[in-house]
């Protein structure tokens, strides 16, 4: 294939994600040095009231937006370096409080509190989702052919459903007084309430977020599972390793490239957590890093999106994402390496 | 083919994992089926804590909305029938009068006349009837269950949630087609070249996939919100603002999920062999001519899966739509997330879920008939690394 045709076939494709991810990319990086404000001028107003003999004149001097030939208020952009990263970071009271070892000083800044929450958030599912994935994979593997194509209908409702509404149908199982909450009180013989507290919250984001990822992994894992090598476990069984010791050594080493796979996915997807927060509505609790940035983009009551604001904190979500790839690209480059050479 | 005795399973660890499997399956699809009961409740049902209450929905009943087990039986002996002839009948239907290159339309064309069955038979048709007939069959015809559609009446009629549904169909209609028809012709080419470049601009679509959404967003919105002013030096006063824009969204969406579809088709076209274009270019075909005569052809299944995972993205999004759609072009989901802010009474509850239930269903059918090319789509990324 020449150069040219390749470039005619990929180039529709390569110009597309150049004009919509790259250039935002870099637009968002100059956005964060940036503010955009409108021009306030400072007028001196006299204002005279009648009195007897004399006026009474006040001179009072007032703040207000400079207003255009449009009736509407100039703005302009400044170059306002570090300003909207220190806002977010607040890098002072920060420090004061790992000074102090006050936990919950710190937890009191948003962005220090979504990182938080979004770091363990990814750290505790995903052996939870591994986990699962495997189990339900081998224990489907084991059943009879028949009814294999029907468990994996069911287990596939909960991933393809929208995950807010995925997230909303876990919430509305618990709140108020709704069935699940009302089993586990009467287990627990304790009043119960689940969204009054962070960690319960928490818990739930967890349970939906297994719930919904854990179908990919078992059916991934199930395809893995259909390829592995009958001669290698026959000839572990006559070596006499047990059922387990068989899972242990020679079908997770199979799934081992699967494994890897999903848990990448897995990462770069529950790092970006941000419909669990808008379908439990847990931002008085708890928020997530794409939450904050999102935030900053909603209007506030007059109006005015956190431009500056929102691109910081979009830079310092990605940094997360540069560290998560860093051995993924690694290996791929050394792979790449390996083919040429 | 029988196990051999060695892999058969003792019968403790046999009834373990049919259990957890059991076990699994409840856990997977309840949220799902409970919302969908929750939904033809009354308020007072539908958040009740006793489970019994919210599947028989006792105050339901009693103000005179419920099915009898005459209601029930006809009603589920007519689902069967009209389930029994789309799976033997229909097909044969739309292969014997549609021509053979307008098989999709005729498909879409024999799903449509199957929706409006449903709805005539079970909107307009059953309900007189059987009022008249409970009235006559005595202890068959009481109401034993609560059942209520005035939520979905007041979702879709009153609320007007058809503007969004409709809203949803132009965003993900637009998001398909334009990303299959540019991501095919992207992962053909990354597939049969060997250039180096084709390497590197995978690993650019692995990194874009890897950002979250709202970064992205925020380079867009102050220049969407402004593109009126940029572009009135250009285009003069039609200069459009694409804030709002359903088209924006479209290229937007398209564009966010291009690296992940260039990268399925390319797994996918790379499984075609290369001798086959080879051949069809020694007899003469362009490079264009192969791909169009004789490699798209047989990618039919490859394309329809990729497509699958592209509607499910755009269906799907809750960020980008809900931050660059102004109120009236809003798609479903977002709509749904301003219906249940708003909470003020528990009636309006019910109705998120009526409207909950009403997106998640289109996603059940889909399921339902696309089950082996989901399955293939997930594991065609994963199986070949």
């Amino acid at each position: 294939m020449k150069f040219r045709v390749f470039a005619a076939f990929a180039g529709p494709s390569l110009l597309l994600m150049l004009i919509f991810i790259a250039i935002p990319l870099v637009n968002v990086f100059l956005q964060s040095f940036h503010n955009t404000q409108s021009i306030f001028e400072t007028v001196e107003i006299e204002t005279c009231t009648p009195g007897f003999g004399t006026q009474t004149c006040i001179t009072e001097s007032e703040t207000r937006p400079v207003l255009g030939e449009d009736g509407k208020a100039l703005e302009k952009t400044i170059f306002v370096g570090w300003e909207s990263y220190r806002n977010i970071l607040r890098p002072d009271q920060a420090w004061e409080a790992i000074k102090q070892l006050n936990w919950s000083g710190l937890m009191a800044i948003d962005f220090w509190k979504a990182l938080r929450f979004t770091l363990t958030f990814t750290l505790i599912s995903l052996p939870l989702v591994i986990g699962l994935g495997l189990v339900i994979a081998v224990a489907v593997n084991s059943l009879a052919k028949s009814i294999r194509g029907q468990v994996i209908f069911v287990s596939l409702l909960p991933f393809i459903i929208t995950p807010v509404i995925g997230a909303l149908s876990i919430r509305w199982l618990f709140i108020g007084d709704g069935i699940l909450t009302a089993m586990l009180e009467w287990w627990l013989q304790m009043d119960i309430a689940m969204f009054a507290q962070a960690w319960t919250i928490e818990l739930m984001m967890l349970f939906y977020r297994v719930w919904h990822v854990a179908p990919f992994a078992f059916v991934v894992f199930y395809a893995g599972l259909q390829t592995v090598n009958n001669d290698t476990l026959e000839s572990a069984i006559i070596d006499g390793a047990s059922r387990f010791e068989r899972l242990r050594y020679v079908v997770i080493p199979h799934l081992m490239p699967l494994i890897i796979f999903v848990s990448l996915i897995h990462l770069m997807d529950s790092y970006r957590v941000f419909e669990e927060i808008v379908g439990f509505s847990s931002q008085a609790h708890v928020i997530s890093l794409q939450w904050l940035t999102y935030d900053f983009l909603v209007p506030d009551e007059s109006g005015n999106r956190s431009i500056s604001r929102a691109s910081a904190s979009s830079m310092l979500t990605m940094i997360g994402i540069v560290i998560i790839l860093i051995p993924l690209l690694r290996k791929t480059w050394k792979d790449h390496r390996a083919r040429v050479l | 083919m029988s196990v051999p005795k060695a892999l058969q399973m003792p019968i403790g660890l046999k009834v373990t994992t049919v259990g957890f499997v059991t076990c699994w399956c409840v856990i997977a699809a309840f949220p799902i089926f409970w919302i969908a009961v929750m939904s033809f409740k009354e308020p007072l049902d539908s958040f009740a804590s006793n489970p019994l209450s919210v599947i028989f929905g006792p105050s339901t009943r009693e103000s005179g909305k419920g099915l009898s087990v005459f209601d029930i039986i006809i009603g589920l002996s007519i689902i069967y029938f009209i389930y029994r002839f789309a799976i033997y009948h229909l097909p044969k239907w739309v292969r014997k009068y549609s021509p053979f290159n307008l098989i999709v339309i005729g498909w879409l064309l024999g799903a449509i006349f199957v929706a409006l069955v449903v709805v005539l038979v079970f909107g307009v048709l059953f309900p007189p009837i059987l009022a008249f007939v409970n009235g006559l069959t005595g202890f068959l015809g009481t109401p034993i269950i609560g059942f209520t559609t005035e939520h979905y009446l007041a979702v879709w009629a009153e609320n007007e949630f058809y503007r969004n549904f409709i809203n949803s169909i132009i965003v993900t209609l637009g998001v398909v087609t334009i990303s299959l028809s540019i991501g095919t012709l992207a992962g053909y080419g990354l597939a049969r070249s060997g250039f180096d470049i084709a390497f590197w601009i995978l690993i650019g679509a692995l990194i874009f996939r890897a950002l979250p959404h709202s970064v992205l967003v925020s380079g867009y919105l102050p220049v969407f919100v402004n593109s009126a002013e940029y572009l009135r030096p250009i285009l003069g006063e039609q200069a459009p603002t694409f804030y709002g824009q359903p088209l924006a969204v479209i290229m937007v969406l398209v564009a966010i999920n291009q690296p992940f579809t260039i990268w399925m088709l390319r797994s996918f076209f790379q499984n075609i062999p290369k001798e086959l274009d080879e051949s069809a270019r020694v007899d003469g075909c362009t490079h264009f001519q192969a791909f169009r005569w004789i490699i798209m052809p047989i990618m039919w299944p490859g394309v329809i899966t990729t497509g699958l995972f592209s509607f499910l993205l755009a269906y799907n999004d809750f960020l980008v739509t809900s931050l660059l759609l102004d109120a009236q072009n809003q798609t479903m989901v977002p709509a749904i997330a301003g219906y249940f802010n708003r909470e003020t009474t528990t009636t309006d509850q019910v109705e998120a879920v009526a409207a909950a239930v009403s997106i998640t269903a289109p996603l059940f059918l889909l399921v339902m008939v696309f089950q082996r090319q989901i399955v293939s789509g997930l594991t065609a990324g994963a199986v070949k690394g």
